[in-house]
């Protein structure tokens, strides 16, 4: 170990020196590399704000285990099942209790814009709050009041207006559904890719808004468990205890279960991987091109290496080590402009979108494998470094 | 052999072939060669081209290697040496190509200092002290941190000098070194590997077109189509 350090030490920084007495060519070859980074870096963190907003309603939920039709895709597509079945889940042992959750897409006209535009409207009892929310539990009292909604100030689209107004105690009205609602609060969860912004209300005014649903099929049943209870054997007895009708899941299940359903069915997660995969290919190409170019332009160097009575490894090591710093520094930009980037996306999609570590960590050593598998085919290059054959 | 044991010739080429390409292809390039270098000599070989000289200097470097015959350098025979064995004779010989051959983005000191990086005895400090000497030696003492494109033809070659030399090695092989130069600086090359190799004793086998050189050589050796035509002491000397 120790004599491998000292002959490295002693080891002129060919890779180094070369790539550094061409300016230019390094400025353009560091570009390319953060160039497929950005790329990289866009379709990661676009992919990751997709878990993210569509998992938020779900992580919000104030409950242990959630009743959910069979049916349901997602949360903007939940389906409905029978009311029933929460007062025969509340025979079971270990349920505490168990509440109803309506949801359903609503048109509403923009308060600001006069344009009709989609939310999810959610209603549930406000004696027994839905959500984990300090901010929508402590405005429960104002939705029961008929046709009072709380909107979501992260929404995306034409909102400021109305945000302003409402945190200024200027309740804004409009219409939705033919009935006049009126918005009296507001609290934060965020636009998704599968709706714009949600809109929270009492069960009771949720169902004055669709007439046509019948109070009795619900969307989601959220129990909460006795707190000596274990929710995953409580989960299993609910399961045995009820018909096919109503799938039963702990409140981690259900937020798997939504991430699954835009990973796998959705074909957004997989264009977001795909875009991933194209900017590794579209790197490990760039920097095939610098570093073959780079052998190319010294071939003759290296074949009077050889000639000397240098080994090829001695040259492959010069195409890594090239490889390796080349890497590095294309890293340094390509993981600082997707922040400024991020920012931005973040304020024109109202999603949310941030550089994590774990993001920097999975991107850096993607551009190591990026850079490596170019050396290894370029290498291929130094075949031809044959001092007998060149002189 | 005639003479005693006492004396080892540097370099002893007895019988040598050498064929380029397969089957019908198959093309003899060198036939019957027979050549020994005594330590310390310098020998000039001369031909026109495509006579098989490079071919030959190739084959005593270990660039290429040797199908049939006996060619001995050092008392080890190259016939037949693995791919190691071969890297090592490389690293006993000093090579001087037709061009310089130097590495653009070293400079003239890292360049000699990459002659001695093979060679895991020499500290860095040493290998420093002993490149900017040698750079001395050849002139170049005020151009040590110069890049190759700082340097003229003959600056550059007197580098490439320096690198093969650096080392002391027991066998210098010079192809052309002043086909690119101008008379005045191939001259001054010349008589510069001439002097340096007789201060380390080392021995140099020197192909060339340049007529203007021979006198420099203790023996010239004329080769045409393959084959050593004469083998004849420098009238000179």
């Amino acid at each position: 170990m120790i004599k491998v350090l000292q002959q490295l030490q002693r080891r002129t920084p060919l890779g180094w020196l070369q790539l550094t007495h061409h300016k230019s060519r390094l400025f353009v070859a560091i570009s390319g590399i953060a160039f497929a980074d950005v790329l990289m870096f866009m379709q990661l963190g676009f992919q990751a704000s997709l878990f993210d907003s569509n998992t938020r309603i779900r992580r919000a939920l104030n409950a242990d285990i959630v009743l959910v039709s069979p049916k349901a895709k997602n949360t903007q597509n939940l389906s409905t099942f029978a009311r029933r079945r929460l007062y025969q889940a509340m025979d079971v042992p270990g349920v505490e209790s168990a509440h109803g959750f309506y949801s359903q897409t609503i048109n509403w006209k923009n308060p600001q814009t006069r344009q009709d535009n989609p939310l999810q409207l959610i209603g549930f009892d406000p004696n027994y709050p839905a959500f984990n929310l300090p901010e929508v539990n402590q405005q429960l009292d104002e939705i029961k009041i008929p046709d009072v909604v709380l909107f979501d100030r992260k929404s995306r689209g034409d909102y400021d207006q109305v945000i302003t107004q409402v945190s200024e105690n200027n309740w804004v009205s409009t219409e939705a559904e033919g009935r006049k609602i009126t918005v009296k609060g507001l609290f934060s969860l965020g636009a998704s890719f599968g709706t714009d912004g949600i809109l929270i209300t009492s069960d009771q005014n949720f169902l004055m808004l669709f007439p046509r649903r019948d109070a009795g099929s619900v969307s989601l049943g959220l129990i909460q468990v006795e707190p000596e209870a274990d929710s995953v054997i409580v989960a299993e007895a609910l399961r045995s205890h009820l018909p096919e009708d109503v799938e039963v899941m702990t409140i981690a299940e259900f937020i798997e279960d939504e991430q699954k359903y835009w990973q796998e069915e959705s074909p957004i997660g997989f264009i977001f991987t795909l875009g991933t995969a194209m900017a590794f290919i579209v790197g490990v190409v760039i920097v095939y091109q610098i570093l073959s170019t780079d052998v190319s332009a010294h071939i003759q160097e290296y074949a009077t290496f050889k000639a000397m009575g240098y080994r090829h490894r001695y040259l492959l090591a010069i195409v890594f080590e090239e490889a390796i710093i080349l890497a590095f520094l294309g890293f340094l930009p390509g993981f600082i402009l997707p922040i400024g980037l991020y920012y931005g996306a973040a304020k024109a999609t109202s999603l949310p979108i941030q550089m994590t570590l774990i993001r920097a960590i999975t991107v850096l050593i993607l551009t190591m494998i990026m850079c490596i598998i170019s050396g290894a085919i370029a290498t291929q290059k130094l075949q031809s470094a044959d001092p007998a054959d060149m002189f | 052999m005639m003479m005693t044991d006492s004396y080892t010739p540097v370099l002893s080429i007895k019988h040598l072939d050498h064929f380029f390409g397969q089957g019908e292809q198959r093309k003899q390039a060198l036939f019957d060669i027979n050549l020994e270098i005594n330590a310390g000599e310098i020998v000039i070989m001369t031909g026109p081209s495509g006579s098989g000289k490079t071919t030959l200097l190739t084959l005593i470097g270990g660039l290429r290697s040797v199908q049939s015959g006996s060619l001995k350098f050092l008392g080890q025979e190259l016939c037949g040496a693995t791919s190691k064995q071969l890297v090592k004779i490389r690293r006993q010989a000093g090579y001087i190509f037709q061009a310089h051959n130097l590495h653009g983005s070293l400079t003239a000191l890292h360049n000699v200092r990459m002659g001695l990086e093979i060679h895991p005895q020499y500290s860095v400090k040493k290998m420093e002290e002993m490149a900017t000497h040698i750079l001395q030696e050849v002139g170049l003492g005020n151009r040590l941190n110069h890049y190759p494109d700082n340097l003229s033809g003959g600056q550059k070659q007197r580098v490439a000098i320096a690198r093969a030399l650096v080392n002391h090695p027991q066998l210098l092989l010079a192809d052309e070194p002043t086909a690119a130069l101008d008379s005045k600086s191939g001259r001054d090359v010349v008589t510069l590997m001439q002097r340096l190799a007789k201060e380390q004793g080392c021995t140099i086998l020197l192909v060339t077109h340049d007529n203007r050189i021979l006198d420099v050589a203790d023996r010239t050796v004329y080769m045409e189509d393959g084959i050593l035509k004469s083998n004849q002491l420098a009238p000179t000397k």
